[in-house]
């Protein structure tokens, strides 16, 4: 069992190893190729504009529920006049990057491991070696600088239709005072606040592009069956991977960030 | 055809405990087509992909005689032509250019639209490979492996899946074009022995190893015992020689 769990642990090592020289070959080949800005206009079309839609609808439910459920635990405490600053907080700091990560990652991650995997399958990875093309410059790099615009970008949508969301639930639907909503949150929510809820989306942005990319580039070695079975493998581990990794940085952020 | 131009000595590769090219020694002559034909699953795809750089050997090496460059300059046609999908016939061919080479957009047309004209894919420039035939795939691969001037082409079952009508024109297509562009071929093939009536020299690989290299009449009159029943079972009837 010792042995079965060493070699376990070696091999996550191994490959937590290679996923960090992958992440670092592709941020650092953006510049080592032409037409830069029509590949990162493409990319960012993909990642940022194609999630709008869920991240506002995801932001607009997370607020109402948060407002709903956020009234109910301050009105045992007779504070529900703290509503507003409760849920700016909680979602600027923690679940606006969180949730949007993972529904970008549901809808971008997803389809860049797929779609990856399918051109490593179809030889066109190894089309783009024989005409001397660097892959993860023209495939990966382009999609991670975008992934870095855009998850900023949209965590801002969530956490200002997530604070709308909660507005209309505690002040349209149960009667907490406007003035009072809007002015905790002036006062409770700081800069800081709202750069530690950046940096975690940038964060997340990095981990999850990197973990999607590489989880399609290798899914002849990654996955244990070949062809598309093989690719909705590593799709699904991609996703999952992506996951745990926005969960369990965010932990180690938090843990940071709160400390300063 | 003149010296040698590519020279593969001692090339071994494994996956795993299996053995699949085991210290092979081959000689590519200049502006030559040589075809290498053995059995399913016997490494002739991984030799190629040795000779490309997609794959690294395990030991061996891979040296140039006759080049003024260190590196040839290389194209590839895979099996399933490895065009992207998202791209269009034009946007295909053009992309070696457009990605690698300083060229205005005017001057990339241009060149593209004359590989284009030439592969007779005036009507399929605009479409999508998932809208193209199988034989015009082939064409705009092979349109998009000669736009870059490569100095050797590695072909690796180029006729897979066509039929017998197009098989010979994409064979007719190789001849012609390597007759006006002048490039080396190395071709992997089963088309036996049809291949022969476009190739120079014929390298059978068996166990890891060329078994014979040679011009391919000579191998039709007398073959070795073993290849005789692979090329033709009739053949191994007549004249084997060991």
């Amino acid at each position: 069992m010792f042995v079965r769990l060493g070699r376990k642990g070696i091999s996550f090592v191994i490959e937590l190893g290679e996923l960090t020289i992958f992440g670092a070959a592709s941020l650092g080949s953006l510049f080592h190729q032409r037409h830069i800005f029509e590949k990162l206009t493409r990319s960012i079309y993909e990642i940022g504009v194609r999630c709008i839609p869920v991240t506002l609808i995801v932001g607009l439910f997370t607020g109402l529920v948060l407002g709903l459920q956020l009234y109910y635990v301050l009105t045992k405490f007779s504070s529900e006049s703290l509503l507003g600053q409760a849920v700016a907080l909680s979602i600027i700091m923690e679940i606006g990057p969180v949730f949007t990560a993972i529904m970008i990652v549901g809808q971008a991650g997803s389809a860049l491991s797929a779609e990856i995997g399918i051109q490593r399958n179809a030889e066109q990875i190894d089309a783009l070696q024989t005409m001397n093309i660097n892959p993860l410059a023209f495939l990966v790099s382009p999609r991670l600088y975008a992934a870095l615009i855009c998850f900023p970008i949209l965590t801002a949508f969530f956490d200002i239709v997530g604070i709308y969301g909660g507005h209309l639930t505690g002040v349209s639907m149960l009667g907490v005072d406007q003035g009072a909503y809007w002015s905790r949150i002036y006062e409770a929510v700081s800069v800081k606040n709202v750069i530690d809820g950046f940096c975690k989306a940038l964060t997340f942005g990095i981990l999850t592009t990197v973990i999607c990319a590489f989880q399609g580039y290798y899914t002849h070695a990654k996955a244990s069956i070949p062809g598309a079975r093989g690719v909705s493998q590593t799709t699904t581990r991609a996703v999952v991977l992506s996951s745990i990794a926005i969960l369990s940085s965010d932990y180690l952020l938090t843990s940071l960030l709160l400390e300063k | 055809m003149s010296g040698t131009f590519l020279q593969l000595r001692g090339i071994s590769k494994r996956f795993g405990p299996q053995v699949i090219l085991d210290a092979l020694d081959l000689d590519i002559p200049l502006n030559s087509h040589t075809t290498v034909i053995g059995r399913s699953g016997i490494g002739k795809s991984v030799l190629l992909k040795c000779i490309s750089g997609i794959l690294k050997p395990d030991a061996g090496t891979i040296s140039l005689c006759n080049s003024t460059e260190s590196i040839p300059q290389f194209a590839y046609m895979f099996q399933q032509n490895a065009l992207f999908d998202s791209l269009n016939v034009f946007e295909n061919i053009a992309l070696p250019l457009r990605e690698k080479e300083k060229v205005t957009t005017q001057n990339l047309s241009k060149q593209v639209n004359r590989i284009i004209d030439e592969l007779g894919l005036q009507n399929a420039a605009k479409k999508y490979p998932s809208e193209i035939s199988g034989g015009m795939k082939k064409r705009a691969a092979l349109g998009r492996a000669l736009i870059s001037k490569p100095e050797i082409i590695l072909f690796d079952e180029p006729t897979t899946g066509l039929d017998p009508e197009r098989k010979f024109s994409v064979f007719d297509m190789i001849r012609s074009y390597r007759q006006q562009f002048g490039f080396t071929v190395i071709m992997v093939s089963h088309d036996v022995p049809e291949v022969f009536g476009i190739t120079d020299q014929v390298a059978w690989l068996d166990e890891g190893q060329i078994r014979y290299w040679g011009p391919p009449n000579e191998l039709l009159e007398s073959p070795p015992v073993k290849l005789a029943g692979f090329l033709n079972p009739k053949l191994s009837t007549d004249k084997p020689t060991s």
